[in-house]
């Protein structure tokens, strides 16, 4: 285990708060970022501990670039060199692309595509340094295949993807991976309303668990994933095979 | 607080930083970065020992055209 932390993104419930519990069991000190819901952020904080494990709760919009770096800064005084990101935090703002105002459009690309851009830029530098790093983006199926309404996530979770394997290429060469997983229908506050009907649809007859999402990223930010790095798995229950 | 920028510490830093980062050859002014089998990424990482040393920051921009460890000496001493 190398010496320093994890940020996860987002983590005060569902993908995020999961992942970040199952960093801190592997052993990493863990920021767990949120953006308005305190008590549910310290409520994982309490979780983790409880497991014996170390975390803290930082509050911080990271679609504002500002925010990123308070949350850096925070991580590196309080707990050491980010070694591992899980970009989580997502927002979904769904309509019939005609429909999709400006506002809808940008706040999501913002939030999901353009902050985990900033997050990972601010991370590299460091783990570049430390010749290792972790870096898991959280996009979706949807970023893989059509589903109607989602233009928006859509866009960003596909420039996730993109960004996932460009930026793996571009520092495999020490020591950092970087790759991303892409649920599909998971039970989650975010996708609240948006299985109506879907489970026929998956293979598994059932949403995923935001544990079963978790599991696979924290393989990724694991020593034994060393030789991973610019891939999407798919954890979707079989609904895109 | 940042280390003051004068010619002869940011040479110091910076020959120090090209070592560790691992160039190969001798570390001269006028060796070239390709010579000392250093690339694109390493030198990413010596504008990081720059600006954690210095405070000054070498953006993509300003380190493009950088060809020898005397051209970063001279960006780092002009920036500061």
């Amino acid at each position: 285990m190398a010496d320093g932390c994890a940020i996860v993104t987002g983590a005060a419930r569902g993908i995020g708060a999961a992942s970040a519990t199952a960093l801190a069991a592997d052993g990493w000190p863990v920021v767990v970022n949120y953006r308005s819901d305190r008590d549910a952020a310290e409520r994982v904080v309490a979780e983790i501990e409880d497991a014996g494990g170390k975390a803290i709760a930082h509050g911080a919009d990271i679609s504002d670039p500002s925010g990123i770096e308070e949350l850096f800064a925070r991580a590196e005084e309080e707990l050491g060199t980010v070694l591992v990101l899980v970009n989580n935090a997502g927002v979904r703002a769904d309509a019939l692309s005609p429909q999709i105002g400006d506002e809808e459009w940008s706040k999501v690309i913002d939030t999901n595509l353009s902050a985990a851009f900033h997050a990972t830029r601010r991370a590299l530098r460091p783990m570049l340094r430390a010749r290792f790093g972790r870096i898991v983006n959280v996009a979706s199926i949807v970023g893989l295949r059509a589903n109607a309404g989602q233009a928006n996530y859509a866009a960003s979770k596909a420039g996730l993807i993109g960004m996932t394997r460009t930026i793996a290429v571009e520092v495999a060469r020490r020591g950092i991976t970087v790759n991303a997983v892409a649920p599909g229908l998971v039970e989650t506050k975010l996708a609240e309303g948006v299985g109506n009907g879907l489970a026929e649809a998956i293979p598994a007859r059932r949403p995923g668990t935001p544990e079963e999402v978790a599991a696979c990223i924290r393989f990724l930010c694991s020593e034994d994933a060393s030789y991973v790095t610019g891939t999407v798995l798919t954890v979707d229950g079989g609904l895109s095979a | 607080m940042p280390t003051a920028v004068t010619p002869e510490a940011v040479e110091k830093v910076i020959f120090a930083g090209v070592e560790e980062i691992g160039a190969e050859g001798e570390i001269t002014r006028d060796a070239a970065f390709e010579d000392l089998d250093l690339d694109s990424l390493d030198l990413v990482e010596l504008a990081q020992i720059v600006e954690d040393e210095f405070g000054v920051e070498l953006d993509g921009d300003a380190v493009k055209d950088v060809k020898t460890i005397g051209d970063v000496i001279d960006l780092v001493v002009a920036r500061a």
